[in-house]
């Protein structure tokens, strides 16, 4: 068997597609960065000193097979991970060149600026139009009954949900599809207008159609902010990474474009996995 | 042959039927070299229902039917003039005196020479009643048991059909609870019929004033039967008992839910809990000797005339025993609320009294109202506070501070002492009986439709 680092690589499963190179876009200013960040729960450690650059307007994806840890460390991103009460994390995280576990740091605010989008849509039982508004109404975006009308509506248009639920914002945000769910739960987000959003598995709840307009979203919302997703889909990773990282078991294996990803990966573990040999 | 005896027996007949039904099959699959469909001690259990069983269902309907029959054909034997001579009371006393004798003791006056007979003909036909018992019993014993055991085979079901019988003797047991519940509620509405015959229904949903007079045996004094002074006290002092107990149960609740470590909880719930065991009656004495003199010298302090016992100490008191009720209900379905709702409120940067307050609680709403009228329908209905406590005063005012009369109250003092059960004052305690049922009927029903509702909201 090859063990050696530099394998020779078979054609890969997953085909990058198109031809349109994402990784052109310039990124070249540093939004959030983690130096030797480590995640215990109790004793147990869940992420094993990860160093991580994240560049502004980016959409990095992180992949691995189930329990490597990638789940873990993007909630550290904005300390959703505070929650848990037997979460430790160690190490540095910035967000601007501030770090957001300094003791003086405000939580809230981090999470204002770093929003997150969960796995299954959570829509809270309120209407449409409350849903959007609960966090501009927190963070006093809106001075006016207008101007929280014009967030509500720019914030749903960006979603790709306006014209869907435009006349009907009074309704049950849990009466929507779970695609719409999930969208109003991106446009509830993007209300209070955040520099990077945290996308948690966004699409494994869906069918492929609602998929392929989170996908389309993706793309759009890229150009405002920095995405950054955890996906098990590795044809998602492809279409819509600009750059994409590789966990496995608490590690970061490696971390490159996503064409060097899929195509000439350096490690043997990430091409053993995006050739579908484990996971 | 009596019949505790009787029933041990058949109970060591049975275990001995389930160790033939075991062995047999065991040598039934080896005789033939094939595999039974169950397990041997499906044949056994099954074997012992076949013996058993049918014997004990004709012991039970033959202990309920047959001093019933030996009653008819004992009055058949006595005298007809006699028995066209006595009212209906007087022959009850009569067969009374008769199965005394007719188990070989004595009775008041001796028995006169019919009665003696009389007893002789019942103590015979007790005799033959148990023999044919018994050998019935024995019938079927013998014949449940041949039937089974020539039955076992490789192809007997044994299994099935002992989860049928299962199934059956689950189904029976619950339908006791309902057949007594049915039966209560047909037996209080039956007396209640009977006393809105001596008083009209209107004076009784209407009537303002309280004053039934005495309800010593045979006085024929009518008095003023008025619902409305003991359902304003009841309400009073229910409303007081809230007003206590929901927000210090719902802050309870949050606190436990969302803020406690686990530690803590652990140790404070169960503390919490402690307070919905101490018994009712302990409440009312704790009431009336500590709260009731401590409200009332306050009251002197700040210059408003609060009595010992008044609607205002037994709500106080009972507000503080419905508090564990509140906050372990709210407590569970606060707990319910799925994590996700609090991830989605957090992860837009609200605080964590923010998220309790605008996302987990309207979330919880339905469920923490039907725990309100849950509680509420308890408070209703306790007694033992009121009757300590509240200080027994049934008129229609509207001061906390004075004594008032609740329907349980009242339902006590009716039926305790010398009473006539076909006296409008003691009857009237099942009227009352029925109007607190159809209430806290009423609340639990609303309460479950109301949870049930919000269950299904997260499913």
């Amino acid at each position: 068997m090859n063990t050696s680092t530099q394998p020779n690589i078979p054609s890969p499963m997953v085909s990058v597609g198109n031809g349109e190179s994402r990784t052109s876009k310039a990124k070249d200013k540093v939004k959030m960065s983690a130096e030797n960040v480590e995640v215990f729960y109790g004793n147990a450690q869940a992420i094993n000193g990860i160093d991580l650059d994240i560049y502004e307007n980016e959409v990095m994806a992180f992949i691995g097979p189930s329990g490597c840890g990638k789940s873990t460390f993007l909630r550290c991103l904005n300390r959703m991970n505070d929650t848990i009460d037997i979460c430790r994390v160690e190490g540095r995280i910035t967000l601007d060149n501030n770090d957001i576990y300094a003791p003086d740091r405000d939580v809230v605010l981090l999470r204002a600026q770093v929003g997150i989008v969960f796995q299954k849509p959570n829509p809270f039982p309120k209407s449409i139009y409350e849903n959007i508004a609960y966090g501009p109404r927190l963070h006093g975006l809106a001075k006016r009954k207008a101007e929280l009308d014009d967030i509500v509506e720019s914030s749903l248009r960006r979603a790709g949900l306006w014209d869907e639920v435009k006349d009907r914002l009074d309704q049950p945000g849990t009466g929507l599809s779970g695609g719409q769910q999930q969208r109003l739960c991106i446009a509830r987000t993007v209300a209070v207008s955040p520099d990077v959003i945290l996308m948690d598995e966004p699409c494994s709840a869906l069918d492929p159609i609602a998929t392929a307009k989170i996908e389309q979203l993706i793309d759009e919302l890229s150009e405002s902010y920095t995405i950054v997703m955890v996906t098990h889909n590795m044809q998602q990773a492809a279409r819509v990474a600009d750059r994409t990282a590789f966990f496995h078991m608490g590690d970061l294996v490696e971390v490159d474009s996503t064409d060097t990803i899929f195509t000439n990966p350096r490690d043997q573990r990430t091409h053993d996995y995006i050739t579908g040999r484990f996971g | 042959m009596s019949n505790i005896a009787l029933i041990a027996t058949l109970l060591v007949i049975m275990a001995l039927a389930y160790h033939l039904g075991l062995t047999r099959s065991r040598a039934v699959a080896a005789e033939n070299d094939v595999r039974m469909h169950s397990r041997p001690g499906y044949y056994g259990v099954l074997v012992a229902l076949w013996c058993g069983l049918p014997a004990l269902v004709l012991f039970l309907l033959w202990s309920f039917l047959a001093p019933q029959l030996i009653e008819m054909l004992v009055t058949h034997q006595l005298p007809h003039e006699l028995v066209a001579s006595m009212s209906g009371r007087e022959l009850e006393t009569t067969l009374r005196r008769i199965s005394v004798l007719a188990e070989g003791r004595g009775v008041a006056g001796g028995g006169s020479a019919q009665e003696l007979a009389a007893a002789n003909h019942m103590a015979r036909l007790h005799t033959y009643e148990n023999l044919s018992l018994v050998a019935l019993m024995a019938v079927l014993v013998v014949a449940g048991l041949t039937y089974a055991k020539r039955h076992i085979s490789p192809q007997w079901r044994a299994r099935n059909q002992v989860e049928r019988v299962i199934t059956f003797a689950l189904a029976a047991c619950s339908a006791v609870a309902i057949f007594t519940t049915v039966g209560i509620v047909l037996s209080m509405l039956g007396e209640a019929l009977k006393f809105f015959s001596f008083i009209s229904p209107a004076e009784f949903f209407l009537g303002t004033t309280w004053n039934p007079r005495f309800n010593t045996a045979g006085s024929s004094a009518q008095g003023e039967f008025g619902l409305l002074p003991l359902l304003w006290g009841t309400m009073m002092v229910s409303a007081i008992a809230l007003l206590v107990a929901i927000p210090i149960g719902l802050m309870t609740a949050i606190y436990m839910a969302e803020y406690a470590p686990r530690w803590l909880r652990n140790i404070a719930k169960p503390v919490i809990e402690v307070l919905a065991g101490i018994p009712t009656i302990v409440y009312g004495f704790f009431a009336l000797i500590v709260i009731g003199p401590f409200l009332s010298s306050v009251g002197d302090v700040i210059g408003i005339n609060i009595r010992t016992t008044s609607a205002l100490t037994a709500g106080l008191v009972m507000g503080i025993m419905i508090i564990p009720f509140v906050s372990s209900l709210s407590d569970d379905i606060i707990t319910q609320v799925p994590k996700s709702l609090r991830d989605g409120a957090l992860g837009l940067g609200a605080t964590k009294s923010e998220t309790i307050r605008q996302v987990v609680l309207p979330a919880a709403l339905p469920g923490i109202v039907g725990a309100f009228l849950l509680a509420a329908s308890r408070a209703i209905g306790e007694t033992m506070i009121v009757v300590l406590a509240a200080g027994n005063n049934p008129v229609l005012h509207g001061n906390p501070f004075e004594a008032v009369s609740t329907i349980t109250v009242t339902i006590v003092n009716q039926l305790t002492g010398d009473m006539d059960f076909a006296s409008p004052q003691s009857l009237v305690a099942f009227a009352l009986g029925l109007t607190l049922f159809v209430i806290t009927l009423g609340l639990n029903v609303i309460a479950l439709v109301v949870v049930r509702k919000y269950r299904q909201q997260y499913e």
